[in-house]
């Protein structure tokens, strides 16, 4: 599998990025400052039923860093990052996107606000192509408007030209263009989850948010993974949850711990490792 | 030899209406997984809307482009104002409502246009064409109902295959919640569905009735036939769909043809039985778990 991400194709990756102009919503000002929020969640409380899922959970995501969301099973990892991509609405707390406050999130807004996520499931159309998977990612990208696509004017063949373009760069950028014109099932699934990966990354978000990307990966894999992490951050805001320890604590610049539904620890990694709240909840309070 | 040509041709432009209707419905079913009962009657409401101005002495291609017109705009309407306030709840909830589109649909076509016999024109002669001193079963308003119905299904394809529009479609077709997710407008989508698939049943409508006699009900049989092509070609296939309407209309015309006419309904019946006794998915269907 080495030869899907070699460091290489990573470059490219990132080389990709610097001739895009980025057009960010609200994010004009972040180049000098390197401080800007682009995605905040305050004070954010889910309840399912009598469950209290997440409670009073804050969390910030700064321009250009890599965010995880750490935690033993059940801790609410998924659910705040549900939250996040507006597939769960919190009872209480708000969440601003680039400082703005986005009440009502809802999936649907999602790419409007600059925001792409993988789902821990890859949900890839089965019945495309690879490249037409990353095509539809790449919607945001290039589009003309409805009337016109309806009409199949030139325009809109214009639009899918430079989709169709784009999906391929992404797919290059990942090392994964030779599989193209592929069908998902037939590919191993560390590539499918390239694909999944490159369908998020063909929007050119400003904020990204990876579940769960180190599942069923193995030893190197995760290795190429968490390079491609560190190069992805020069581009766009991650936000990230994983059970993998090591690599999160390889890629993250910030960490939060959730524990029961609870924010116990947030921090560099280094801070968050010897925090004896996240050891508690890790391995258990010391006896003595 | 002349008969079995002859069957043939009447049952390849038979087929080609009935694979028309049945892509209407292969159309609204693999986007939204509902059988859409009321695409007869929409069909019957864009015929008389054709008719109509046909009567009033406009010129047939004028009726011809205002009924795909009407039926564009009925299928998106009827999807906004109908079909959405039931979306995202069990599919069964909007099968009731095409059904009871289809009662009111009829009832409102036989008010307005009133529930008797009228003559359609067709535009191009339906006679037979002459070959040599035989007349063979293929007239001027076939060659147009074959060629019209093959355009439509090119232009679909085209559609759906080569651009960004279609690929959209076909995604928010396969998933909706991971469309959403990646920005596609999965409402406009289904939208547009709904009026393209009412178009094409537009379409069916106004070739069958070409040449013949309209009424309220006269799509009612090629209803049956419309939805058996459809299940023969896995319901969610547009090829399939094509291929059962051509698979049906050539076994009928042949039945009709060689055994007796009034044996085709339950011809059409044991075909339907037989092919999905083999292949339960249908010709061209994938077969596929679903949550029960």
């Amino acid at each position: 599998m080495t030869s899907l991400c070699g460091g290489t194709k990573v470059v490219e990756v990132t080389s990709l990025s610097a001739e895009e102009s980025r057009v960010p919503a609200a994010t004009t000002d972040h180049a000098q400052t390197g401080a800007v929020t682009e995605l905040e969640l305050r004070d954010v409380t889910v309840t399912f039923g009598g469950l209290t899922a997440l409670s009073g959970v804050g969390l910030a995501l700064q321009h250009g860093q890599v965010h995880g969301v750490i935690g033993p099973n059940g801790a609410g990892k998924t659910t705040l990052f549900n939250v996040a991509c507006g597939f769960v609405r919190p009872d209480t707390g708000t969440i601003e996107r680039a400082g703005r406050p986005v009440p009502g999130l809802r999936t649907r807004d999602l790419a409007g606000l600059g925001m792409a996520r993988t789902l821990q499931g890859l949900g890839l159309f089965d019945r495309m192509t690879v490249l037409e998977n990353v095509m539809v990612g790449a919607e945001r990208h290039a589009r003309s408007g409805f009337a016109a696509a309806l009409l199949a004017t030139l325009g809109s063949s214009r639009d899918e030209a430079a989709l169709r373009e784009r999906a391929r760069e992404v797919l290059d950028g990942l090392g994964i263009a030779h599989h193209a014109d592929r069908y998902p099932t037939s590919l191993p699934y560390p590539v499918r989850k390239r694909v999944a990966l490159a369908r998020a990354l063909a929007a050119d978000p400003e904020v990204l948010l990876l579940d769960e990307p180190a599942s069923g990966l193995s030893g190197s894999e995760i290795e190429e993974l968490g390079d491609l992490v560190r190069t992805l951050a020069g581009r766009t805001s991650v936000l990230l949850v994983e059970h993998h320890m090591d690599l999160v604590m390889r890629v993250c610049d910030h960490i939060t711990v959730l524990d029961f539904g609870r924010v116990i620890a947030s921090g560099p990694p280094d801070v968050v490792r010897d925090d004896p709240a996240v050891l508690a909840a890790y391995l258990g309070e010391s006896v003595a | 030899m002349q008969q079995f040509l002859n069957t043939a041709l009447s049952g390849l432009t038979l087929g080609m209406v009935y694979a028309a209707f049945a892509l209407a419905l292969v159309l609204i079913f693999r986007a939204t997984r509902v059988v859409n009962f009321a695409q007869a009657p929409m069909a019957i409401v864009t015929t008389f809307i054709a008719l109509t101005i046909i009567d009033d002495g406009h010129s047939y291609w004028l009726a011809f482009v205002a009924a795909l017109a009407s039926g564009l705009v009925l299928g998106a309407v009827i999807e906004r104002v109908v079909i959405r306030p039931v979306e995202g709840k069990s599919e069964i909830n909007a099968v009731i409502l095409t059904l009871g589109l289809f009662i009111v649909l009829h009832g409102v076509a036989a008010v307005v246009f009133g529930n008797r016999f009228r003559s359609f024109p067709a535009p191009f002669g339906i006679r037979g064409f002459e070959v040599g001193d035989t007349t063979i079963a293929l007239t001027g308003f076939g060659v147009f109902q074959i060629v019209s119905v093959l355009v439509v299904m090119a232009l679909l394809v085209l559609l759906f295959r080569f651009t960004d529009l279609g690929l959209r479609m076909r995604a928010a077709a396969y998933s909706p919640e991971v469309s959403r997710l990646l920005g596609v407008r999965v409402g406009r989508m289904l939208t547009l569905g709904w009026a393209l698939a009412s178009l094409v049943g537009s379409l069916a409508g106004l070739l069958i009735a070409g040449g013949s006699l309209v009424h309220p009900s006269y799509m009612d049989s090629v209803v049956v036939f419309g939805f058996v092509a459809a299940v023969l070609g896995g319901l969610d296939s547009p090829v399939g769909a094509v291929v059962g309407g051509l698979v049906l209309g050539l076994s009928l015309s042949f039945v009709s043809g060689y055994v007796g006419s009034q044996l085709v309904a339950l011809a059409a019946l044991l075909i339907l039985v037989l092919v999905l006794t083999l292949r339960p998915g249908g010709l061209f269907g994938t077969a596929q778990e679903r949550r029960v």
